[in-house]
């Protein structure tokens, strides 16, 4: 394998964005924050990779006009997801495994308040037996909370316990929508928005953007790197697994894709995590599968109940935990990604502060 | 970038997604028309409702399917306060997952009862059915307790015929807002004036203008107006009808390339015979009536020739 690391990232988040919905005005000043961070330019990216949705944007090939933004003439090596970003990461770092590549730029945009986001969402469903009958994503969260209260796996009091600890920790993010102190008496005397869910157990409709930029240790163009950030994350762990898709029979009191990438990827031994959890209760559930340690930081950003960009908000996970290893406040950090509904499918990413082996020491 | 607040438009996108169904499903979504629910029976003998195709352990082909009954139980259930467009029921309702007597796994559905004091986990409901079944799931309208009494549970009026293709329709709204680039343009177009903008590194000038150069991936400059002449780069004569086809054929669709600009967009030339029209031939937009523009290209009804002579070839070649 080659030691690979983040050493740029750049997000933008916002309630609405009052633009169009490709993007491209958020890209061009985050992709300019990468190549301030790194010294590189765009002639430096061996690799690029978007992730984004045409459900999103409502209408076809909408990627194609965000490479506008990424300056691609004369032709540049290219490809989409249509998922988080961070699936764009895991193929450019694939690319970069593979000898392709010695480094990858990538990135994820999505207008998520163009359209009624919960409902456009049900467009990830299976098609023939459940898409026809518009099952929102809040309504599917809901059957999934429900039935981890009536089973005594968590209650209210800690959903709120979740929400209130993320909107406190959001504080310090510039980027999060949502932010500032709530306790747990605040967020339970919220009525009920869709029961058993109230308005803070969901993630807040977010429209935004990131990018993020990793290379190769062994490429002669790293050491060309400066990096302003001071330093760089190197990937350790890095895994990808999904469950079944017909939610009946899933048991939604788990998430064994979750709990197999966590382990592949070394999720135990993190001291912080940033968990893409898009409900209260599924930061419980995912805490559980990835094996965290009693005493590991969860979601020191705020998470994604204080700002979810669609496509985007997988990656701004790992990109924040990557940040705190750039800061030196822990040695190894996990950023985690979920896509599909309740939890579907999930990405672990791994990094620590130095390569740990014996080639390393270069970070 | 400028600083012109975006123009934004309600969009309608609608499809209708038309899919031919396997073994499985066509079986399933058949017996639906007889108000007769199926599911498969797995490798292990649990049986699934809506049946899988191929089972999640060993992989292979479900073949068997047996009927299942078209009551169970609430195992989790969700409420909706709003229901949203397409959705089974439009008035407030709980979606569950309901698992059928003799089955082992959930099939998502609505439940209709009045509010969420009316539902609990465990409570038995049953299937009310569609009276003129279409082979979908919606066949199934909804489940409703148990215990209410059927209102004359109509028979089916399946026509026997095997459902071997399943349409589902999406209907997506959304609200389009155009980038500040594209907002300036549309209202410079409102005005009868053309706006471009160029790249502060290669100065190659966009028209309509976009907020970043493809070339060097940077912001372009502040916009600026172009002249209502140009070229022909390219062009097609469009010989074939077609739905929604607004002009007789046959007439020319062509590159348009405006006097200053390095992009062309694709426009109409009337005002000739379409065998006249020629690659390098010099055209003037023809305007819309002030008071029937809008913030579109279509405020440029056409293009005309203006007689004056052809482009050389060299002028252009490198915007082909």
């Amino acid at each position: 394998m080659r030691d690979v690391a983040v050493v740029g990232f750049a997000q933008r988040q916002t309630m609405e964005f009052d633009g169009s919905p490709n993007c491209v005005e958020l890209l061009v000043p985050i992709l300019a924050e990468l190549w301030q961070q790194t010294g590189w330019t765009k002639d430096d990216i061996g690799f690029w990779c978007s992730g984004s949705s045409d459900y999103l944007a409502g209408r076809s090939f909408s990627f194609v006009t965000a490479i506008d933004a990424i300056g691609a003439v004369p032709p540049v090596s290219e490809s989409h997801v249509e998922m988080d970003a961070a699936w764009s990461l895991y193929e450019g770092w694939l690319k970069i495994q593979t000898g392709e590549a010695d480094s990858a730029l990538v990135y994820g945009f999505g207008k998520s308040s163009a359209s009624p986001l919960r409902r456009t969402l049900a467009l990830q469903l299976d098609p023939y037996t459940v898409t026809p009958l518009w099952p929102d994503t809040v309504s599917i969260a809901g059957l999934q909370a429900r039935l981890g209260i009536e089973h005594g796996r968590w209650d209210e009091r800690a959903m709120a316990e979740v929400v209130a600890r993320s909107r406190t920790a959001a504080a310090d993010n510039e980027y999060a929508v949502l932010k500032g102190a709530t306790t747990v008496e605040d967020v339970l005397a919220e009525p009920l928005f869709a029961d058993p869910l109230r308005r803070s157990d969901c993630a807040p409709v977010t429209d935004g953007a990131a990018a993020m930029i990793i290379a190769a240790a062994d490429s002669p163009r790293f050491r060309s790197l400066s990096l302003s950030t001071g330093g760089a994350a190197w990937i350790t762990g890095f895994e990808h697994r999904i469950d079944p898709i017909g939610l009946g029979s899933r048991d939604l009191l788990r998430s064994p894709s979750a709990h197999v990438a966590g382990v592949a990827a070394g999720a135990s031994s993190v001291q912080l995590a940033e968990l893409h959890a898009p409900f209260s209760h599924q930061e419980i559930l995912l805490r559980d599968e990835l094996g965290l340690a009693d005493d590991a930081v969860v979601n020191p950003s705020g998470g994604a109940l204080c700002g979810n960009p669609m496509f985007s908000s997988g990656l701004v996970r790992i990109g924040e935990a990557a940040k705190r290893v750039w800061a030196g406040e822990v040695d190894r950090a996990l950023g985690h990604a979920t896509s599909g509904p309740a939890l579907q499918q999930n990405l672990v990413c791994v990094m620590d502060a130095s390569t740990g082996r014996a080639t390393g020491g270069r970070a | 970038m400028t600083q012109t607040q975006a123009l934004h438009a309600r969009m309608q996108v609608d499809f209708d997604y038309t899919r031919s169904l396997g073994p499985v499903l066509s079986r399933f979504m058949t017996a639906l028309t007889q108000h007769q629910i199926l599911g498969g029976v797995l490798s292990d003998g649990r049986v699934v409702v809506p049946p899988l195709e191929y089972d999640p352990t060993t992989h292979d082909q479900i073949n068997e399917l047996v009927p299942v009954a078209s009551e169970g139980v609430v195992e989790t259930w969700s409420w909706v306060p709003e229901p949203m467009d397409g959705q089974p029921l439009d008035h407030p309702f709980a979606f569950a997952l309901v698992r059928l007597d003799g089955t082992d796994a959930a099939l998502l559905h609505a439940v209709d009862v009045p509010s969420p004091d009316d539902i609990r986990s465990g409570m038995r409901v049953r299937a009310r059915w569609r009276p003129e079944p279409q082979g979908r799931i919606t066949d199934i309208v909804c489940f409703e307790p148990a215990d209410r009494r059927a209102d004359g549970d109509a028979a089916a009026a399946a026509s026997g015929d095997d459902v071997t293709v399943t349409t589902t329709p999406v209907r997506l709204g959304y609200d389009y807002a155009a980038s500040p680039e594209e907002s300036a343009f549309g209202r410079g177009l409102k005005e009868g004036r053309i706006l471009a903008q160029a790249c502060p590194v290669c100065h190659k000038v966009y028209v309509p203008p976009k907020g970043a150069c493809p070339v060097d991936g940077v912001p372009t400059d502040e916009p600026h107006e172009l002249p209502d002449t140009g070229i022909v780069t390219t062009f097609c004569i469009v010989n074939v009808p077609f739905l929604g086809q607004k002009i007789q054929p046959p007439y020319v669709s062509a590159y348009v390339l405006l006097d200053g600009a390095d992009i062309a967009f694709l426009h109409l030339i009337l005002g000739c015979d379409a065998a006249d029209v020629r690659m390098g031939m010099r055209v003037k937009a023809v305007w819309k009536p002030e008071d029937e523009r809008t913030y579109s290209l279509e405020n440029i009804s056409h293009f005309e020739p203006t007689g004056e002579p052809d482009a050389d070839f060299d002028t252009y070649r490198k915007h082909l």
